[in-house]
């Protein structure tokens, strides 16, 4: 479903992401860990179109997200980091307009609405303005966006950040009720979220993918048996490299 | 590229909407038509004058949009930067020029609202006396280009900063440019020092000369050329300005 091709991105002389490759197929979930400023929002932000990578793309669904942008981002449901949205609009016109957008007229636009309420559960709030809306309504919001369409390939940049338990335990329902039909991309640099939705993991530090596996492979590269350790192993070798080589 | 697009008429939906969805549509509605009000009958000395004459009337326009039209503009790609929200627009299946269209004709339809609201004091004007109501519609015609034209450098300043205030000044001072360009003090200053062809070249970028004509209720092919180059070009340099933020 999702096919990245050695995705590589310079900003000036720093270069944010060097040479990734990866895929996702259908039912899995794809977990990227690493740490802040590893590169995973860039990587996420070039798999989705919104920013032209370097060198290397992402293939969606057959269509090259560089050569074939529009194709592409019918495919693509993306939830971005910090989920942004118009504060000004409520509920309800924010989500009739992303369906506007998606293509969707008449009857099955309305339909597209209701259901992506009642899917994140926003009856309660579907007539206030997004501006008086808690940080936990806003990211479901934004998750009805991003599944608003059906999409096949769903993006999340750390779709959990922010939120109390109850409201992870809620997005990550969201998540995994929708994993067998898609092909999911999660990034985080929170560990339990990987033990807890994700097939598989990559983990990413200083532009590169230095770990790649299930979650109970990844463990059992350290003693310990825990994941935060094999992560900071990993993660914190990585670092001293790039301070040697440089 | 399609003017109209279904995605380019979500978008214009969603810009127009905005403006009434906050406070902002009406507090500048009413003091749009407040300042022009004032400055028609108080200024000018409309009445005074004792003439039905909509000449101080129009006078106004290129000064009244000057300060309002940025305001009116500002938000719209900065505060898609700031917000980030901008990272889901592009990220919908949309063309970067589908969203540009968009925000132009929301700004626009809205800056058009604003001048067709100024209406009663045409009525006032027919009721008092019998003025040239071909004239009236050339200076309208008039004033809704001029602000196209201003919302079409408000747009592109807009994209250059995730900061309203500085995308407001750095409007108003492009279309403060096109409003002086050809105005004998500005053109003696540039007289000093500047070959003739370069003079000659400033003046023809003035605004004025096209605005007076309209007023005068002659519709001139090359009036509407100029219009429509200042706002292609401005929205050309917007789309740039926004592509290679993108690839920076």
């Amino acid at each position: 479903m999702l096919d990245v091709q050695h995705l590589q991105k310079k900003f000036g002389l720093i270069e944010a992401v060097r040479d990734i490759s990866f895929t996702v197929t259908k039912g899995e979930i794809l977990g990227v860990l690493g740490p802040n400023g590893a590169g995973k929002s860039t990587t996420m932000r070039m798999i989705t179109g919104f920013l032209p990578p370097t060198s290397g793309t992402a293939i969606i669904g057959g269509y090259d997200i560089v050569e074939q942008p529009l194709q592409a981002k019918r495919l693509i449901g993306y939830l971005p980091e910090n989920a942004p949205l118009y504060p000004e609009m409520t509920v309800t016109g924010f989500l009739d307009f992303v369906a506007g957008i998606r293509g969707y007229r008449g009857a099955e636009r309305r339909r597209r609405v209701e259901s992506g309420i009642e899917r994140c559960r926003l009856e309660k709030v579907r007539h206030q303005t997004i501006e008086t809306l808690s940080k936990g309504y806003r990211q479901r919001v934004c998750f009805a966006q991003a599944v608003l369409h059906d999409p096949q390939l769903l993006v999340m940049d750390e779709p959990t950040d922010g939120l109390d338990p109850n409201q992870k335990h809620v997005v990550r329902e969201m998540i995994r009720s929708m994993a067998s039909e898609k092909a999911i991309l999660i990034s985080t640099h929170i560990l339990e979220e990987v033990e807890a939705v994700c097939t598989r993991a990559i983990i990413i530090a200083d532009g590169r993918i230095i770990a790649e596996g299930t979650p109970a492979e990844l463990k059992a590269r350290h003693p310990s048996g825990r994941l935060d350790e094999v992560f900071r192993m990993l993660t914190r070798s990585a670092a001293e490299q790039t301070v040697v080589r440089r | 590229m399609k003017l109209c697009s279904a995605n380019t008429w979500e978008i214009f939906k969603r810009e127009f909407r905005a403006y009434f969805e906050s406070p902002v549509a009406y507090v500048f509605l009413v003091f749009y038509l407040m300042l022009i009000g004032f400055l028609t009958f108080f200024v000018s000395r409309f009445y005074e004058a004792n003439q039905a004459d909509l000449k101080y009337f129009f006078f106004w326009f290129p000064w009244v949009n000057l300060l309002l039209v940025p305001a009116a503009t500002m938000r719209l790609w900065s505060e898609e930067r700031r917000t980030g929200t901008i990272e889901l627009l592009l990220t919908f299946p949309v063309t970067l020029g589908e969203a540009l269209l968009g925000k132009f004709w929301a700004a626009w339809a809205f800056m058009t609202l604003a001048t067709v609201l100024t209406f009663p004091i045409v009525i006032t004007t027919t009721w008092l006396g019998d003025p040239d109501l071909g004239a009236i519609a050339g200076g309208y015609l008039g004033a809704i280009l001029l602000a196209g034209a201003y919302v079409a450098v408000g747009v592109w300043t807009s994209a250059m900063t995730r900061n309203q205030v500085i995308s407001y000044v750095v409007a108003l001072v492009v279309c403060l440019f096109l409003a002086l360009a050809g105005w004998p003090p500005v053109m003696d200053i540039v007289n000093r020092w500047a070959p003739s062809w370069l003079v000659s070249a400033v003046a023809s970028l003035s605004v004025m000369p096209h605005y007076e004509s309209l007023q005068r209720g002659v519709v001139d092919f090359r009036d509407l050329l100029y219009y429509a180059s200042v706002i292609v070009l401005a929205l050309f340099g917007c789309y740039l300005v926004l592509e290679n933020r993108r690839t920076a």
